[in-house]
């Protein structure tokens, strides 16, 4: 029982950045319908720039700030400079996907020439070894700090757009494009801002997954496919159902590791992501159309 | 484009009498190609010819069908492994060729299912997390990845004292071409007009008297064949097969050359393919910067070129015949 609890714990710390990844993926998939395969990889780079800004002795929170906004910027930039031209030439959806995979293809290329390689560790104020005790069950600090931090900024971002006038702009926008502009809200602005929003939380939850796994261009990949299959066990349009499936996937991963088999736990997410499209397309709370064959 | 006066017409697969020339021209040209270039380049279009095989099976998936699939590594791998599979029980390779090509083709129409209820983005994270599943499935069972030491696939020994580069060309080219005219009348026939139906707008193809789900499943089951079969080439050609050349990358690279290559245009899956496979050798000397190429090679085709190369050999051609006029 106690390690029921221990790996649910743990369970629900990996969840919670799940559901950052996948929050930040519901969030575009929401208001501009493509699918962002880019996400890991702006992260990935956000990841980088604060791993050289330690490098150079920079305060932590300096450089998670540094980072994030570096993340925002970029995914801005690529909406801007990209995503808009590319919208006013007609792009398909299919197109507008292909063109966030140029960007991730781009974005690897560079991390793999400026960062190299090599995997290395990530400096990190809270440490994986340290462990608390609550109850019977062990918890890393890492694991603690993680859990609360992404919490927390669940928590942050539910308010911003459940309370904000800035969220409702979002909701409206995600609602029906047409009719927001002809209200008068600045819809590109606002979607400039949810490509910006995405991109700091996938930064987030780079930044904390950097220390338990060695930072590689590639450490995002794994992540960011769960964090996909996290947002389709959701629902793809329903940020609640995010972060509901990120920890339900987190859980999920940790208990058939914990009990079944390590090696079958890394397959869980794909076989979650076939087997919901199949029975059940839009997800736990997502809310979307109905198509007899 | 031309004006088609009769079906006849439409079935053809050479309409200008000039065409014919020139395409029988390149035809000769690449089958004198070991002649008179060095093995490097013999070798580079080797892999050129199996990968267009992959790109056309893509391309009728994608381009003419319009159901996106990332998961053509997934094929590639099934193909791949029963090739290696069917060849070390010593059967003969145009057997395991055809059961490699099957036996993906089935897998294909087992992914194609979901196809019937999901669009758009949905199927491409289907297809995803199909391609996915598979290479990991493959990198933990040794049973099927061949153990540690990966699977080693005989080869073919060549035949009339050719060289073994120029054996594996032949070889590879030959298949390729059959492979290309069959695509041709794939597109060309009822089968074809009906994909691109569904592509274009699929209540109105069901309405006009297209089976949906016959020929969604039938696309995927072609589309797949022709990566199971570039799998089984690949196989025979590297003679060596492990689960990571199968990764989620190469469902990219697929992509990729079917997006650069152009939609809907077979000649444009042989240009992607080259490009994918001749720009990672020009730039060996960089191989970070390769997937720069590739990113910054589709940002600029979607944006400017949603054609891709087809579009602009298409276009070229059209100016050059027109001229003085525009």
């Amino acid at each position: 029982m106690e390690q029921f609890f221990s790996y649910l714990i743990s369970g629900l710390s990996t969840g919670s950045v799940y559901s950052l990844v996948a929050l930040g993926l519901a969030l575009i998939y929401r208001s501009t319908r493509i699918l962002n395969f880019a996400h890991g990889d702006i992260a990935t780079a956000g990841t980088f720039v604060a791993f050289t800004l330690l490098t150079m002795r920079a305060p932590f929170s300096l450089a998670a700030i540094v980072a994030i906004l570096f993340g925002a910027i970029l995914a801005t930039g690529f909406y801007f400079v990209i995503l808009v031209p590319a919208q006013r030439r007609d792009a398909t959806q299919l197109g507008q996907i292909t063109l966030t995979l140029g960007l991730g293809l781009i974005l690897q290329g560079l991390i793999l020439y400026f960062g190299g390689a090599e995997p290395q560790s990530f400096p990190f104020p809270l440490s994986e070894f340290k462990l608390y005790k609550i109850g019977e069950i062990h918890i890393s600090q890492l694991s603690l700090g993680t859990l609360g931090i992404s919490l927390m900024a669940c928590l942050l971002f539910y308010l911003l757009v459940q309370k904000t006038r800035l969220g409702l702009a979002m909701r409206a926008t995600s609602e029906n494009l047409q009719a927001a502009q002809t209200l008068g809200i600045p819809t590109r602005r606002v979607l400039a801002l949810s490509w910006g929003l995405a991109a700091g939380l996938g930064v987030l939850a780079g930044l904390f997954l950097a220390p338990a796994l060695l930072l590689d261009p590639f450490f995002m990949l794994e992540p960011f496919l769960k964090g996909f299959a996290a947002a389709i066990l959701g629902g793809l349009n329903s940020l609640p159902g995010a972060i509901v499936g990120g920890l339900i996937l987190g859980v999920a991963e940790a208990l058939t590791g914990g009990f079944i088999s390590i090696a079958f736990k890394n397959t869980l997410a794909f076989l979650i992501i076939i087997v919901v499209l199949l029975v059940r397309p839009e997800g736990l709370l997502g809310v979307e159309f109905k198509e007899r064959v | 484009m031309d004006l088609i006066e009769s079906y006849r017409e439409e079935l053809q697969l050479i309409r200008k009498p000039w065409t014919r020339v020139w395409v029988g021209a390149l035809v000769v040209a690449l089958v004198l190609l070991p002649y008179f270039t060095p093995e490097h380049l013999v070798y580079v279009a080797t892999i050129v010819s199996i990968y267009a095989i992959g790109v056309q099976g893509q391309n009728i998936l994608i381009g003419y069908t319009g159901q996106i699939s990332f998961g053509q590594a997934g094929f590639l791998a099934i193909g791949a492994f029963t090739f290696g599979h069917l060849t070390r029980l010593g059967l003969p390779w145009p057997v395991t060729l055809l059961f490699a090509g099957g036996i993906s083709g089935l897998f294909g129409v087992l992914v194609g299912f979901p196809s019937l209820r999901l669009k758009g983005p949905y199927l491409a994270i289907a297809t995803m997390g199909f391609g996915i599943a598979v290479y990991q499935i493959f990198a933990n069972s040794e049973v099927l990845s061949g153990g540690r030491m990966g699977l080693t696939v005989p080869k073919l020994t060549p035949p009339f004292g050719l060289s073994k580069i120029a054996f594996m060309y032949y070889f590879n080219f030959s298949i390729a071409l059959l492979m290309t005219l069959a695509t041709y009348n794939i597109i060309s026939s009822y089968m074809g007009r009906a994909f691109i139906a569904i592509r274009d707008n699929d209540i109105a193809a069901e309405v006009i008297g297209v089976n949906l789900t016959r020929y969604k499943l039938l696309s995927f089951a072609i589309s797949s064949f022709y990566t199971g079969v570039q799998g089984g080439l690949y196989a025979l050609f590297i003679g060596y097969l492990e689960p990571n050349m199968f990764t989620f990358m190469e469902s990219i690279t697929l992509f990729v050359a079917v997006i650069i290559g152009g939609l809907a245009s077979v000649e444009g899956s042989i240009m992607g393919a080259a490009f994918v496979i001749l720009v990672p050798q020009m730039f060996s000397s960089f191989k970070e910067m390769i997937p720069v190429v590739f990113g910054v090679t589709i940002l600029i085709i979607l944006i400017f070129e949603p054609l891709g190369l087809a579009g602009r050999w298409f276009k070229m051609r059209l100016y050059f015949r027109n001229w003085p006029f525009r």
